[in-house]
């Protein structure tokens, strides 16, 4: 059976060369999709698995160096984007309590309307994490920002900008971490809206530049980052400090 | 419950389990008497669904889906380049270089899957201003008449379908390099849509009061199902390529657009604080299935496929 798959692999290019780890039987379910359910059965169990499996940090554990784990596998990645979002809905609340005075009417409905999704986004996968994995569910953050952040309309558009194109990075480099196929349809259905609020900022900072050439490449990529990468520019923004090592590793 | 220990323990007095894990449904069956009833009982609300999902996307091949996406890309940018060349667009204005800019990214995406098809051996879809997949100009007539205004409309609604369509094939490509790209389209494709839908005035996000979407000619593309009396098809040819499409699910249907409950649970009320219906909808967008892209009430009406 990990025969038939590893040929399969070898004959595809490198385009879509399927997988990085060699297949076990074991994993073989994982991405035949018959236990798509059941791994997030399981995701509570995983973490303390006994003899037969590495052990992986538990979502919300402390780490040695003082740090948060953000989890493994596909809890990792969830933990991963609740994590972003609690940074979005925070920002985007300080926004709308603040930026009135510096933002037009219209703007200020929008951001008003940019908060409420991002909060739903918060709550949705503290919901869902729960439901799914339990005590493996990140804690609340505590953000920070420049003292001047909220001062200004345009440093207002300028930390939006940073927050949204990140966080459609962020979603774009997760994805094929992730193993249970409903988490990918809904990280999917996150990052277009993601998209359009990061388009909708671009053109408040400079109109046209929805989709510019520093963000969108020659063959008309949008960026895709690694979670490290990602959580190192975000982690200028949390207060705890996060480990993302194991977001979607699962042995 | 370690589902995984379960397996090794079935596997020991059955050498032939994994065989037996053919149908998804059965798999909990099997694991009936050995599982904790407890754990099986915590089964998240969406899984009958994504079992169906998962399924119904098994049986395609990479390049299946690339030329999917192929098609859809070559009927927006060969659009473009009609609504560039109806002169509707007035010069010196933010719209030129917006239009510009765009088809420039849809002329790369063809670029890009048709390279990448070929590189994986297999035949990509083709289309040319007078061959192949293309625009259907005819969509155009004297009851909507090919205004700037008109050309927008339907840029929106190419867009806003294109986010849905990506959104709809991303799982037959879970866990490869291949999705990472489809998810770098899909976001470009939602930043066009954003910014369309700007042009015309329109929130960035899609709205369960979106004009569009009381407009015959757009309306489905927020909506979901297939035209009255339409079967699905399982294979399209277009562009000089054939390739397989999922089987349609009449029974696990793609959300409308004004959807609110994701993952079984309710945005308006089921999370910690209430949330408008409207919120909820715009908060997350909804996917479409191949079989309803392609229907003549979406992609299918607006293009012409050889």
């Amino acid at each position: 059976m990990s025969d038939n798959l590893q040929s399969r692999s070898a004959d595809d290019a490198s385009f879509a060369q399927p997988l990085y780890t060699p297949i076990k039987r074991r994993s073989f379910f994982m991405y035949a999709g018959a236990t798509a359910g059941a791994s997030a059965l399981v995701l509570a169990g995983c973490s303390k698995d006994s003899d037969s499996t590495p052990s992986l940090p538990a979502g919300n554990s402390n780490t040695s160096n003082g740090a948060i784990s953000l989890g493994s596998g596909d809890v990792g990645v969830l933990n991963y984007a609740y994590a972003l979002e609690q940074l979005e809905a925070d920002f985007y609340s300080k926004v709308v309590t603040n930026g009135a005075a510096v933002l037009s009417a219209t703007e200020l409905a929008y951001f008003q309307q940019v908060a409420k999704h991002e909060a739903i986004h918060r709550d949705f996968f503290k919901a869902a994490i729960t439901r799914d994995a339990g005590t493996q569910v990140l804690r609340g953050l505590t953000p920070k920002y420049d003292a001047d952040t909220f001062q200004t309309r345009a440093k207002i558009l300028t930390v939006a900008q940073t927050f949204e194109d990140l966080g459609v990075a962020a979603y774009n480099g997760a994805g094929k971490l992730i193993k249970t196929a409903a988490y990918l349809v809904i990280a999917g259905q996150i990052v277009s809206v993601e998209a359009r609020h990061a388009a909708y900022i671009r053109d408040l900072v400079s109109y046209g530049s929805f989709a510019d050439d520093l963000q969108v490449n020659s063959s008309g990529l949008d960026k895709a980052m690694a979670p490290a990468e990602v959580l190192a520019a975000a982690q200028n923004f949390i207060t705890e400090k996060l480990d993302g090592s194991y977001v979607g590793v699962n042995n | 419950m370690n589902f995984f220990k379960i397996i090794d323990q079935l596997s020991e007095v059955d050498p032939d389990v994994l065989d037996r894990f053919d149908s998804r449904r059965s798999v909990f069956s099997s694991l009936g008497s050995m599982a904790k009833r407890t754990a099986l009982a915590a089964t998240p609300l969406f899984l009958g669904t994504m079992f169906q999902k998962a399924y119904a996307g098994t049986t395609s091949t990479p390049v299946e889906v690339l030329n999917y996406a192929l098609t859809l890309e070559l009927l927006e940018a060969d659009f473009y380049r009609q609504f560039q060349a109806s002169g509707t667009i007035t010069a010196s204005t933010p719209a030129v270089a917006a239009i510009a800019q765009i088809k420039k990214h849809e002329d790369a995406h063809v670029a890009l899957l048709t390279t990448t098809i070929r590189q994986l051996g297999g035949t990509p879809v083709a289309g040319t201003a007078t061959t192949g997949v293309r625009f259907n100009p005819a969509v155009f007539s004297s009851s909507f008449p090919a205004t700037y205004a008109n050309y927008l409309a339907v840029a929106q609604a190419l867009e806003d379908a294109g986010v849905r369509a990506y959104k709809g094939r991303a799982g037959e490509l879970l866990g490869t390099d291949l999705l990472t790209v489809a998810l770098q389209i899909h976001s470009v494709e939602a930043r066009h849509a954003a910014h369309i839908r700007t042009m015309r005035s329109q929130t960035p996000w899609v709205s369960n009061t979106d004009d569009l979407a009381t407009v015959p000619l757009t309306a489905p593309v927020y909506a979901s199902g297939l035209p009255s009396g339409a079967t699905a098809p399982t294979s399209i040819t277009a562009g000089g390529a054939t390739y397989g499409i999922p089987a349609y699910s009449t029974t696990s249907p793609s959300p409308v657009e004004s959807n609110v409950v994701q993952s079984g649970v309710n945005l308006t009320t089921g999370l910690a604080s209430q949330y408008t219906a409207a919120d909820a909808a715009a908060s997350f967008d909804e996917y479409l299935q191949a079989a309803e892209i392609l229907a003549s009430s979406r992609a299918g009406g607006l293009a012409l496929l050889s």
